[in-house]
């Protein structure tokens, strides 16, 4: 067969889960907001980024359904983000030695 | 529902619309195809049209054209040939046509997605024409809209860039159709290494199609703010960069051109094993080589940047990567040529297209190498030598494919045979018009010739001479070339339902292929190319 | 052929979604890209500019479009329950954060508009170059990343018209549950401009 498998299509994700995942968002909001505020001085924008990613990660992996999409799915995502972060990359290549 | 579909050709009208709607308003992808491939052809004949006027101008300059004119024709005629023509190309014309039904479905994906990106091209393209003639005047920036002058002339660039961004959202929503298509509906035993090849370039440009475009898109907005709200990313005088723009804007643009190849390889791969009587040689070589050319093709970009003022070592990472790209494109051609060796050729026209890409996109990327390399680009870069380059690359490949793929699917799409010999006189009028036309620019670039400029010193004028005269050769074969084609469609003899022998699902099925192509969804059970029966 | 039912496909729509979102990341990726290098050459000026942020509205907006994932996500869910007038309350919410994210966006803007401050604005070119392109990609940034709400915003509208109507139900959702995915990709955007506009001074 040439069609790839159809996957757990029918996966419900419980009302609970979602929202422990937004109640951590928040958390993760505020933790973000508290770092800001105390000076961390030149680490500060280095940790919410951090922090900004953890939040993507949640959103990705449980409101997007990652977590049960195929292995397939993810790498292709995974593969969009090398390809922006090689263009970055290069072009810093630029930027930084110019 | 397939029980009633009807087995008349596609174009035999059913449903509820007539004239001109029942194309428009169609989901069937075999129309659609037809209609970006009319409306292409007439792009292309525009911008031909325009190039033969730019050679003219050149051998008497300041008598036909001005210089202000001068800028907008060859910004009008890289325009057009660019977006219009030939990125969008082989991919919406012979993709739509025929992807489907080499893959064994009955249609694409999304059939209404396909259909609005169809709208859209024409929206595109509308936008882009009437930037010609709205105040302000045509686009005199080149093709590549360079800031920060793009941001400040008077021309109207907002527009035309407004019309570019809409064909690169048409160009995202193909690719991503396309490559969807291939993931969801090839028939059952149609596996990834049973694709015809053709099926496998066009799913690498989809990618790149979807990977490259956005970027275009985001370039194409800040030079829109730019111009609108006088936001100055590109502005010097407002901390803005000028060369952050050719970066954004060459990491589309490279790309774009491997969107241009790519398929076009891919019709070369499906002419020459039919017209050899041979398998393909290295199949699986032939196909990783289209995804590693589309890959690597999108971290090369800077080499379109190496006297911009980048920094040295961007210029050196980015004529290394360059040379990476030579190595999967030598593949394909060792592959064909592989192909070929001991093979019973049968020199019918799309082969004889096919053989003449092999050789013109040879030069086009051997010369590729030339300007690849750091050091001789400084000295060749903004010169006639690139132009050259890139009409061998641009024309000499992509162009020919498209030729060869007219000429080798044109049975199939219109279920007429066209006269063989116009075809090859044409051809090789068409091949000598275009050696003349631009190879003296290879000579005229070496010399120092600078491009885009609108007169020059006495010395040129010979080279300029044999390019314009190449012009009107190479003009006079494609006349003939379409005037065959054209009077074949209308009153050719009927077309068998496999002219060539070839061995691919889509001559399995009548020609022209009936709405919904399959009566019966086949059964594939065994590679591509199997000359053996 | 009219509707060509015989593709339905939801994987073929999954896909199609993902594809969308993965140019859509590249698309952002490029204004991301002129924000690094802008803030590279220009820290300092970055620094001083990024004060003059709402860090409170900021937060809200952020909270705003939190919650407003958390909801669309849960209405796929009630709507795979098959619990249709739950999805269209959870829908609606959906949209109310939406618009509250948006009226929020707007006061925001109107703020520094008021002071003089918006692109090429004479008031702003009398500042230093970084703070020029600061506030350059921060109109830019949000008001591009503002109408992908408002558009989302539009098609979860049709959603809930499509839900109350039948049109999606436990059996054929993909039209909701794409919504759902490029809702929550316009909201991961924002979990990244968020910190890059109002935390970094």
């Amino acid at each position: 067969m040439g069609k790839e498998q159809t996957g757990t299509e029918e996966h419900i994700v419980s009302y609970s889960t979602y929202a422990y995942v937004w109640l951590a968002l928040l958390v993760l909001l505020g933790a973000t907001i508290a770092a800001a505020r105390i000076e961390f001085s030149r680490y500060s924008v280095l940790i919410n980024l951090l922090i900004a990613t953890v939040k993507a990660l949640l959103v990705v992996v449980f409101f997007m359904h990652m977590k049960y999409e195929k292995r397939f799915l993810r790498g292709l995502l995974i593969m969009s983000l090398l390809t922006l972060g090689s263009i970055i990359a290069l072009t810093f290549s630029d930027v930084w030695y110019r | 529902m397939e029980d009633n579909a009807s087995r008349e050709p596609y174009y035999v009208n059913r449903g509820k619309y007539r004239g001109i709607l029942s194309w428009l308003m169609s989901t069937d992808h075999k129309r659609i195809g037809i209609q970006y491939l009319i409306a292409l052809l007439t792009f292309f004949w525009i911008g031909v049209l325009l190039g033969l006027l730019i050679r003219l101008s050149l051998i008497m300059p300041g008598k036909i054209l001005s210089q202000g004119t001068y800028n907008q024709v060859f910004s009008v005629h890289g325009i057009i040939m660019i977006f219009l023509f030939i990125i969008p190309g082989i991919p919406v014309a012979f993709g739509n046509f025929f992807l489907p039904i080499m893959i064994g479905a009955r249609d694409v994906a999304f059939p209404r997605l396909n259909r609005f990106a169809w709208w859209l091209y024409l929206t595109g393209a509308a936008l882009v024409a009437l930037s010609l003639f709205v105040s302000g005047g045509a686009p005199d920036t080149g093709w590549t809209f360079y800031a920060p002058y793009s941001i400040r002339t008077q021309a109207n660039i907002t527009m035309a860039v407004s019309g570019v961004f809409v064909l690169g959202f048409s160009s995202i929503l193909t690719g991503l159709n396309f490559v969807t298509t291939i993931h969801r509906l090839r028939a059952p035993g149609m596996t990834w290494f049973r694709l015809p090849m053709f099926v496998w370039t066009v799913y690498a440009t989809g990618w790149v199609q979807m990977l490259a475009t956005p970027v275009l898109a985001i370039t194409l907005v800040f030079i829109i703010l730019g111009r609108v709200f006088g936001v100055g990313f590109f502005d010097p005088s407002k901390g803005g960069d000028p060369i952050l723009y050719e970066h954004l804007f060459w990491t589309y643009s490279h790309p774009a051109v491997y969107i241009m190849v790519l398929p076009a390889m891919g019709v070369i791969s499906e002419v020459i094993p039919v017209f050899a009587r041979k398998t393909i040689f290295g199949y699986k070589a032939v196909a990783f080589s289209a995804v590693g050319i589309a890959s690597v093709g999108y971290f090369v970009w800077g080499h379109h940047m190496f006297t911009s003022g980048m920094s040295d070592t961007a210029r050196i990472i980015f004529s290394f990567i360059t040379f990476l790209v030579a190595v999967p494109s030598g593949i394909k051609i060792f592959n064909w040529v592989a192909t070929l060796y001991k093979g019973s050729i049968v020199l019918d026209s799309p082969l004889i297209f096919a053989l003449s890409f092999i050789f013109l996109f040879s030069i086009g990327g051997l010369t590729g190498l030339i300007i690849g390399a750091l050091a001789p680009n400084l000295h060749l870069h903004g010169t006639y030598f690139i132009v050259g380059h890139f009409h061998y690359v641009m024309f000499g490949g992509a162009g020919f494919a498209i030729l060869a793929a007219l000429h080798y699917w044109f049975p199939k799409m219109t279920g007429k045979m066209y006269n063989e010999r116009p075809a090859k006189i044409g051809w090789l009028i068409l091949f000598v018009g275009f050696n003349l036309l631009y190879f003296s620019m290879f000579v005229l670039g070496y010399e120092g010739m600078p491009r885009r400029y609108f007169d020059y010193p006495p010395e040129y004028y010979t080279g300029h001479l044999i390019s314009t005269i190449g012009s009107w050769i190479l003009a006079t074969g494609l006349i003939i070339i379409f005037t065959n084609l054209i009077r074949s469609a209308f009153k050719g003899q009927e077309a068998p339902m496999n002219p060539w022998g070839g061995r691919g699902l889509e001559w399995t099925i009548p020609s022209p292929p009936p709405e919904e192509n399959f009566e019966e969804i086949p059964v594939i059970d065994k590679a591509p190319y199997r000359m053996d029966g | 052929m009219g509707d060509s039912e015989i593709h339905k496909d939801r994987m073929a729509a999954k896909y199609g979604i993902w594809f969308f979102l993965f140019t859509e990341i590249l698309f952002f990726g490029g204004m991301f890209l002129l924000y690094s290098i802008f803030r590279y050459r220009n820290a300092g000026a970055f620094h001083i500019a990024a004060a003059q942020e709402d860090l409170l509205l900021g937060s809200i907006n952020t909270a705003v479009l939190l919650t407003s994932s958390f909801f669309i996500a849960s209405a796929i869910s009630a709507v795979k329950r098959g619990n249709n007038r739950l999805a269209i309350l959870l829908q609606g919410l959906t949209v109310l954060l939406g618009a509250v994210f948006l009226v929020i966006k707007y006061f925001e803007w109107m703020e520094k508009i008021v002071r003089g401050i918006y692109p090429n604005s004479p008031v702003l070119l009398k500042l230093s170059s970084g703070e020029v392109l600061f506030f350059g990609l921060y109109y830019v940034m949000t008001g591009i990343h503002g109408l992908h709400v408002f558009i989302g915003i539009t098609v979860i509208s049709f959603m809930i018209y499509f839900t109350a109507t039948g049109n999606i139900t436990r059996k054929d959702y993909a039209k909701l549950e794409n919504t759902g995915l490029y809702w929550h990709f316009v909201d991961i955007v924002w979990i990244y401009l968020f910190p890059l506009f109002y935390l970094i001074t």
